[in-house]
């Protein structure tokens, strides 16, 4: 008996002696973070993913002008002050000095930040004949997408300190944009070293920014690795350590976020929001999202190109049960392209209504086959816009059939996907945008704009001038009120012309751990730790 | 001696070409292109390709181009990762220890507790202990590995917080990987707290050992109850008995080592299914093995990874085999001489 006693003993012993001891203060000197996803590139001006501009953006780069999250509005960053010329089109950034670059294994400044890596920053998506413009790809979706390129004249020097950017045209939206997680700053001299040296491409996979965090090591499908950049200008409490541990199953981060192996995860699915408010060691923080998931269609493609077939599918589904099904009423329903937050939401705008006979009857006039079949593309990550597409896509699929149409669901890994998506494979489409900035534009311009097909950021793949001279017209008022009477005729023409069905207009989440300080929701894109630190 | 261990060479050999052949085809199975199954390259221009096609011996026949798959293996040019772009034998090179490592502890606890265990139910045979023992065993032994890791999670990570569900040691450690073994790379490395870090690989060890270690444990008491009860009824054994012999003088004189010679070879067999468990076990604890990299090279249809992957682990399954089976034949000196290797 004693003997047995002595095994039960050692057991209990064996198991205490291998349990945990995450109170050593060597566990507070690092954040980890369970991030969803591979990053595609270390550079964000090259893609207007989440993942990406999360494990970038805010780490590694800084900006010349920030949002305040909490207000939506623009702050200086890198840029000190700025001046608006009377006229609207020249616009004066005034730099901040003594900004130190990162020093890595790889790349040790001899300089500080100054105007010639604003310049070069700009001028590499700018400029076609700029020797850093092809590398890479030579795609820069989001300056692509708005067309921004097109509209900056010229860019000059004025001092070390000083730059002066001209438009051509007037442009509201336009220090939004370079407060953008894409408008990142890059180093010049950094760039230039790596062309002598005959490796360009390097600047996007060893990044080297101002940012609070210094790029260590990134392992794909395991972890990215970042240091604390002791001398940021910005002196914030930071961690020592960053890691983001990149782990695609939703109910595995919320395990690991228990288990303390994490100490804040992104996109936590909705069906788990109850165990994490119900858990007193964690926080959920919670923001009306600057978002909006739709069902768009190929409009290049026939049946799709007649706007009749394209309304009688948005009658076709009822919106009000997706909304319960796939986002568990943690998303507000959309009329238009822009949520609540935005103050030009349109309060009494149109929106369609579930109606399958009108459905049928649209449907049977455009001349559409009663046994007609089409796919739906369901993306394969998470999104806060839509949490579950392929669950969302299997309920669409149920009620087309009751308009006579046989749906396929489509789905690939989030890279193929994206590429087929580009390429107008799709016959509809079921994804959503996150703004990267709170103006309209951001929402109008890249979702639906002519140039916007080629960037890859309209699905519908639609085009249409009325639509396009109407956005321009709006960003060249600097008055709220002409600009908001603008916006409502474009929701009019969408109403009509139903490219895309918007359907919900996500909050945002995010959980961590009490123990974490400084952290908060950006409704402005990505995550940012500049400034977290866990408390001993 | 040295004609058994010559036909054991011939016989790893000889599969060991079998295999080949069967990873090469594997580049014609697969659906796809030929010269990116083999190597992992998307040719940029036709040009390249030529060159490419030509290195491969593409263009003379399956022979020939057999042959140069055979010197490329040979010299560690395994192709590249569609998914990744690494060089293959480096992706595997840190994977496969891993999942090494991992068998290895649990093959340790195995032994450690389930022979003993063995020796005593076998010993006290046909009582209430022996009966527990044996009825424990075949309920472990009788457990999907996959649920049994999923049960694990819950009540250790989630309930009882005392050991985490993944990975092999808190990413906040910087231990970069030499031999790909984590405890040894922890003494490398110089940048940590190797006290620390090793208490806390310990930590991730815990539950996939134990997941893995539990079901081969029950294995090990059968077969070692079985075999202790078959020697302790040996004539021998009665008269050990008879000439006065105290029982746990005959234990250690007669029983022991009798008992261990049927246990080895049985052994042999569990190492396969260890693997396979293991592998398993991998991708619930996200444990980066060789079976969790094969996994994901199904998911992203990286066939080079694939080809290669089926070949590295099908080769460690055949030489520990084989080794396992060498030992036996040398500490046995009862077997014949003139048997044929086995497998």
């Amino acid at each position: 008996m004693r003997g047995k006693l002595a095994v039960i003993c050692m057991g209990f012993l064996l198991v205490s002696g291998c349990g945990r001891n995450t109170d050593h203060p060597f566990y507070a000197s690092g954040i980890v973070y369970c991030s969803e996803s591979n990053p595609i590139t270390f550079n964000p001006q090259l893609d207007t993913s989440t993942t990406t501009a999360d494990a970038t953006s805010h780490q590694i780069y800084d900006k010349l002008l920030v949002f305040d999250p909490d207000s939506g509005q623009i702050m200086p960053s890198l840029a000190s002050s700025w001046l608006v010329s009377d006229d609207g089109l020249t616009y004066t950034f005034q730099l901040r000095k003594d900004v130190q670059f990162h020093t890595t294994a790889y790349f040790t400044p001899s300089r500080n930040f100054n105007a010639n890596d604003v310049i070069f920053s700009i001028d590499r998506w700018r400029l076609d004949s700029h020797p850093y413009h092809n590398v890479s790809g030579g795609q820069y979706p989001y300056f692509d997408s708005i067309g921004l390129a097109d509209n900056i004249k010229e860019i000059e020097r004025i001092n070390g300190y000083r730059i002066e950017i001209t438009l051509k045209r007037k442009d509201s939206s336009f220090l939004a944009n370079l407060a953008t997680d894409f408008s990142v700053i890059l180093s010049e001299e950094y760039g230039n070293e790596l062309l002598n040296r005959g490796v360009p491409h390097q600047l996007d996979i060893k990044p080297i920014g101002t940012g609070p965090y210094i790029f260590q090591e990134y392992r794909k499908d395991r972890f990215i690795r970042y240091a604390q950049h002791k001398a940021h200008w910005r002196q914030e409490d930071s961690a020592e350590v960053l890691i983001f541990d990149i782990t695609p199953r939703s109910s595995l981060r919320l395990a690991k976020l228990i288990t303390q192996e994490c100490d804040a995860t992104a996109f936590p699915a909705q069906s788990e929001l109850d165990v994490i408010r119900t858990n007193d060691k964690l926080t959920l923080a919670e923001k009306p999202g600057l978002n909006i998931g739709f069902w768009a269609f190929n409009t290049q493609k026939a049946p799709f190109n007649n706007p009749d077939v394209r309304r009688a599918l948005a009658a076709a589904i009822d919106k009000n049960t997706l909304l319960e099904a796939v986002y568990f009423d943690s998303a507000t329903r959309a009329k238009t392209l822009l949520p609540t937050a935005s103050w030009a939401y349109q309060n009494d705008a149109d929106d369609t209504a579930y109606n399958p006979v009108l459905a049928r009857r649209l449907l049977s006039d455009a001349g559409i086959p009663p046994d007609f079949s089409m796919t739906i593309w369901a993306m394969p990550v998470k999104r806060a816009y839509n949490p579950n597409a392929n669950k969302m896509a299997e309920l669409i699929q149920r009620y087309l059939q009751d308009v006579g149409i046989n749906a396929q669901i489509v789905t690939y890994d989030w890279l193929t996907f994206r590429r087929r998506l580009r390429s107008g494979e799709h016959d509809s489409v079921l994804i959503g945008w996150s703004a990267d900035n709170g103006d309209p534009d951001n929402f109008y311009r890249p979702l639906l704009s002519c140039g916007a097909i080629p960037s890859g950021t309209n699905r519908a793949m639609w085009c249409n001038n009325d639509y396009d001279r109407l956005l321009d017209e709006a960003i060249e008022t600097n008055d709220i009120d002409e600009r908001r009477a603008i916006y409502q005729q474009v929701n009019r023409l969408l109403f009509e012309q139903q490219p895309l069905v918007p359907i919900a207009h996500a909050y945002r989440y995010q959980a961590y751990h009490n123990g974490l300080n400084g952290m908060s929701i950006n409704p402005f894109g990505g995550v940012k730790f500049g400034g977290v630190s866990k408390a001993q | 001696m040295i004609q058994v261990l010559a036909r054991y060479i011939a016989l790893f050999t000889i599969t060991l070409i079998v295999l080949c052949a069967m990873s090469f085809s594997l580049a014609y199975l697969f659906p796809g292109d030929v010269l990116e199954n083999l190597t992992g390259i998307t040719p940029q221009n036709a040009f390249q390709r030529d060159a490419i096609a030509r290195q491969l011996g593409l263009d003379q026949n399956y022979f020939v181009q057999f042959y140069y798959y055979l010197v490329r293996l040979l010299d560690g040019d395994w192709g590249y990762s569609a998914a990744s772009g690494l060089p293959l034998l480096e992706e595997i090179q840190i994977a496969l220890p891993a999942t090494i490592e991992l068998s290895t502890y649990a093959m340790f606890m195995a032994i450690l507790v389930g022979v003993p265990l063995g020796y005593y139910a076998g010993i006290k045979c046909y009582s209430t202990t022996d009966y527990t023992l044996n009825s424990l065993s075949i309920t472990t032994y009788s457990f999907p590995v996959f649920w049994f890791a999923l049960v694990l999670i819950l009540l250790f990570s989630l309930q009882l917080d005392v050991a985490p569900i993944s990975g092999r040691l808190s990413l906040l450690f910087d231990v970069a990987p030499v031999t790909g073994f984590i405890l040894i790379d922890i003494l490398l490395a110089d940048n940590v707290d190797h006290g620390l870090a090793i208490k806390d690989a310990l930590s991730h060890l815990f539950l996939p050992t134990v997941a893995i270690g539990a079901i081969t444990t029950a294995a090990m008491i059968r077969i070692t109850r079985r075999s202790v009860i078959d020697v302790m009824q040996r004539p021998y054994i009665a008269a050990a008995r008879s000439r006065g012999l105290s029982s746990w003088q005959i234990f250690f004189r007669h029983v022991v080592r009798n008992a261990l010679l049927p246990i080895l070879p049985l052994m042999a067999i569990q190492i396969t299914t260890l693997i396979t468990n293991a592998m398993i076990v991998e991708t619930l604890f996200s444990w980066p093995g060789i079976g969790n990299w094969l996994l994901q090279a199904i998911y992203q249809q990286d066939y080079p990874a694939l080809r290669v992957g089926m070949l590295a682990v099908s080769t460690l399954v055949i030489m520990l085999t084989i080794i396992v089976d060498l030992f036996n034949r040398l500490i046995d000196p009862s077997r014949d001489r003139f048997e044929r290797g086995t497998i």
